[in-house]
């Protein structure tokens, strides 16, 4: 049974006696609070009745629970709808057993919103937070009927195009791609809507070649199609260049400088389902300076440019209002930074005291600032955990990372916090990062036992806890680290053993410790896809096809099939090079990245330069403080530091929760 | 410091009890109990219906839930209880949940409850199930087989493993008819609230069993009402009726 629908006709009942087949069916049939659904044509035709309405499938490739709540889709999907020219609808990766009905039914890969194939719309863009979704990309295309290569489609394609995160090095990808965005979305996505509605007007020039090349001459939008990569003899890049006239040798990202302009999401979705964040959430802030050398989203996102705290304010009354959200969390890369931070939380704490509406504050640095944040934040509330992220276990490694937290600084906070009435510490630490040792890992042990025995003595009592988190270390484009050797399995395995057995060797603190951790397989997938280029694309392709789904679930995650089509996929290039090529391979200055053409601002020669303090062991400060540190994304992008204080307060209002006198009994 | 307790009053009292009606329509037949809970729990916020909320440090709004239908049925007559600390005008409550809740979760009445358990009321349920492709003669001839038997018992999973139960002695009544269009069959039936509850899929697994009842595709399967199990009719009346007099509404 095929569909015979018109372009944007509802597949809702065809697909319909699938949902009685399959787990989790509510996932699958939209109708979210504040979603919706536009004509098909609401951007009307032209005098020669050519159509002019842009059409976009905005996908966040994980499964509905992870990617309901994505802020970036939730933000791009109202700014386009509210385009009378422009209709968005929303996709998610469908489960296995899904998967499996709609190709025996040969039915295609839909919208939740208005059930539409995605093969119909204009424009289907993808949202990569991880490198581990791109499996998920192609199941998607496939179960589309888009062809896997950017070389094999045709007009009646939708152009594939990327941003998040992730694509500030699409390379992997390149090949199953028309187009990346990297930076932020909001004015990108309204530039590629009018350029789109300007080439149907104009009689489609070019065809989808002729608009990619319009989008590529923007100077913000890469088409890898047009640039060619050559390699050295011994599988290095040699060069990256375009080959069309027009198209800049290095693709600018997007950067929004006024947040208040932009206070998305107005009316953030309320799914049915349950999902990763049961809450509503308010971007206070966007990049971070702080300089820690690991982190890519801090690097990316430069300059910080800050909400207000009137414009948080207006967000989370409004917001609530909305959605009927009962928790609020104050989004950023380091929340407690904003320069108004204590206004604001005090401002929020009174106008919803009484009404049970929670506030959060996640990404919060260890000070013990942040303990009178928490507790203004949960006056009335259970004080359960509070997490901090030290991310290095001695003082030296957090040297090299530059994430500059004493042990004293620490021991400092998690005594407030147990003072404070918290019962329950976490502590998030990294382990394979640059130059680290057995040693730099075992103080993660001293420091637990440490932050016990503060908490018993605080709180004078033996019921408390602190749990030991640890990530695998996974070297990211665009960061000083981008050329360092990535720790590999067995070495990080073994280093996470000896942990867990001095965590478990003092029998003083045996229950009042636990640890989680990760073993290195999936870490170094990751960093195969992360720092990978476009020859990379064949060992995902071969994943997918031998039946790689989800690769970032541990259910569904297979090391060895990865680690195989690897094998093979490389064993049939020239060049002498493999998986460990890519992960625990440290490259040398001069080496070309396969991502050096995508400009994320930062100067290569400051990334050397603080990889090379890294080494030393060398501290670099925030500049929104001290004075800056030249690493180049103002200068380069015509951007500055955009925050604080604006000296406002937030007035009390009547607010969401208060009760409705509409409602009352009249006598 | 020792144990904190939470600040300030003990939460304000219960004032009244309103009873509701929804209907789980449309695609939103497949929400689950859980799904439901937390959409109403943010369209009562939403609405802002003076809530009454449980006393500690995790406040939880006063609802009692009742008897949902299971995932992927469609419902004319779902119930629940809320508690709230002014008194309100149910009709103004009706209407504000009702625009509150996504299409598809229709808040159909709301009356103050009376004396009596609402629980204790709902002692069956009637449910319609559309076979779409199916003829009449086949769900009959199922029908009568199944009702020829004093006892049919099926095995269904449950989270704590397997359990086999009695359906036959559930069913009041079950008959078959035709659509207008003669496109579908349907079965028309009235269940007794058992323990485990005899759900529709029971009584078709059962029809499988009994006659080899194999539908070309699972059915839409609706609860038309549920309440007091009348006896003289073996009708299911109204659970709201004995609150509305009291009402004098």
């Amino acid at each position: 049974m095929s569909a015979a629908t018109l372009p944007g006709e509802s597949l809702y009942p065809l697909l319909e006696p699938l949902f009685e087949q399959v787990g989790k069916p509510i996932q699958y049939v939209g109708g979210e609070l504040n979603s919706q659904v536009k004509d098909w044509n609401c951007g009307g035709f032209g005098p020669d009745g050519d159509e002019l309405t842009a059409r976009w499938t905005l996908m966040y490739p994980d499964a509905y629970e992870v990617g309901v709540p994505n802020q970036g889709v939730m933000i791009l999907y109202e700014v386009l709808n509210e385009r009378a020219d422009a209709l968005a609808e929303r996709s998610y990766a469908v489960w296995p057993d899904m998967e499996d009905l709609l190709r025996a039914h040969g039915l295609p890969q839909f919208t939740v919103d208005g059930h539409r194939a995605v093969r119909d719309f204009d424009i289907f863009g993808l949202s990569f937070s991880t490198e581990l979704c791109y499996t998920n990309m192609l199941t998607a295309l496939d179960l589309a009927g888009i062809p896997f290569r950017s070389q094999d489609r045709v007009d009646d394609d939708p152009l594939v195009i990327v941003g998040g995160h992730a694509a500030f090095n699409p390379e992997p990808i390149a090949d199953f791609i028309d187009a990346a965005i990297v930076g932020d979305g909001e004015q990108a996505v309204l530039m590629v809507t009018d350029l789109v509605t300007t080439w149907k007007a104009a009689g489609r020039p070019g065809g989808r070649e002729g608009l990619l090349r319009d989008l590529a001459r923007t100077g913000g939008v890469y088409v890898p199609a047009f640039y060619q990569v050559d390699y050295l003899p011994d599988g290095r890049i040699k060069r990256v260049v375009p080959t069309e006239p027009g198209v800049p040798w290095r693709v600018s990202k997007h950067t929004v400088m006024d947040l208040d302009a932009w206070p998305y999401p107005k009316q953030p979705l309320v799914p049915l389902a349950e999902s990763v964040h049961e809450r509503m959430s308010v971007e206070i802030f966007r990049g971070c300076t702080r300089g820690c050398r690991f982190c890519q989203a801090g690097m990316i996102t430069r300059p910080v440019r800050e909400r207000s705290i009137t414009g948080i304010g207006e967000m989370v009354e409004r917001g609530l209002a909305a959605t009927g959200f009962e928790e609020v969390g104050l989004l950023s890369l380091s929340s407690a930074d904003h320069s108004e931070i204590a206004d604001i939380t005090k401002g929020l704490a009174d106008r919803y005291e009484g009404t049970q509406t929670g506030l959060s504050l996640p990404s919060t640095r260890v000070d013990a600032f942040n303990i009178d944040l928490a507790n203004e934040l949960t006056r009335n509330g259970r004080r359960s955990g509070l997490t901090f992220a030290p991310e290095g276990g001695s003082e030296r490694i957090r040297k090299v990372i530059n994430k500059m937290v004493t042990e004293e600084d620490l021991i400092k906070t998690v005594a407030a916090a147990y003072g404070a009435g918290w019962r329950q510490v976490k502590l998030y630490f990294m382990c394979g990062l640059p130059t680290e040792t057995d040693e730099d890992v075992l103080q993660i042990a001293d420091l637990a036992q440490r932050v016990i025995e503060t908490g018993r003595q605080v709180s004078g009592q033996r019921d408390i806890r602190c749990t030991v988190s640890v990530g695998g270390f996974v070297p990211k484009p665009h960061t000083p680290f981008q050329w360092c050797a990535q720790l590999g399995v067995e070495e990080t395995d073994a280093r996470l053993h000896q942990l867990r057995d001095a965590l478990r060797a003092d029998k003083r603190y045996g229950k009042a410790i636990g640890f989680r951790y990760h073993d290195g397989q999936p870490g170094i997938v990751e960093g195969l896809l992360s720092r990978g280029d476009r020859r990379v694309g064949r060992v995902i392709e071969a994943v997918w096809r031998d039946g790689g789904r989800f690769d970032g679930w541990s259910e569904h995650f297979s090391y060895e099939r990865w680690m195989r089509c690897a094998g093979e996929a490389f064993a049939e290039l020239p060049w002498d090079i493999d998986v460990a090529w890519y992960t625990t391979r440290e490259r040398g200055q001069a080496e070309v990245l396969p991502w050096d053409h995508l400009d994320s601002g930062l100067d290569k020669e400051w990334l050397w330069q603080d990889w090379q303090d890294a080494l030393d062991e060398t501290e670099v400060d925030d500049c929104r403080w001290t004075p800056c540190f030249d690493c180049g994304v103002c200068p380069q992008m015509g951007t500055d530091i955009e925050v604080g204080p604006t000296g406002q307060k937030l007035l009390p209002l009547t607010v969401v929760g208060s009760g409705q006198p509409a409602l009352l009994e009249r006598p | 410091m020792a144990k904190r307790t939470p600040d300030g009053p003990e939460p304000d009292p219960a004032v009244q009890k309103l009873r509701v009606r929804y209907a789980k329509r449309g695609r939103l037949r497949f929400s689950s109990t859980r799904d439901f809970q937390r959409a109403l729990e943010r369209a009562l916020r939403r609405a802002d219906v003076p809530m009454a909320f449980s006393a500690g440090f995790h406040p939880h709004p006063k609802i009692s839930y009742a008897n949902a239908a299971p995932t992927g049925t469609a419902s004319e007559a779902e119930y629940f209880e809320i508690s709230v600390t002014d008194r309100v005008d149910p009709e103004r409550v009706r209407a504000a949940l009702d625009e509150a809740l996504p299409r598809g979760l229709d808040v159909l009445e709301v009356v103050e409850a009376g004396t009596g358990a609402l629980a204790d009321r709902l002692e069956a349920s009637q449910w319609e199930l559309v076979f779409t492709g199916l003829s009449v003669s086949r769900a009959e001839a199922a029908v009568a087989a199944l009702l020829a038997q004093d006892r049919h018992e099926v095995t269904r999973l449950f989270k704590k493993g397997p359990r086999t139960f009695d359906v036959r002695g559930a069913i009041v009544s079950l008959a078959a008819s035709g659509s207008e269009d003669g496109s579908c069959a349907i079965l028309q039936m009235v269940v007794r609230h058992t323990t485990p509850a005899v759900r529709p899929d029971d009584v078709l697994t059962a029809l499988r069993a009994v006659a080899d009842f194999v539908p070309p595709a699972p059915p839409l399967v609706t609860r038309l009402a549920q309440g007091p199990l009348h006896p003289a009719t073996a009708r299911v009346a109204d659970p709201l009726a004995a609150d509305r007099d009291v009402d004098g509404s």
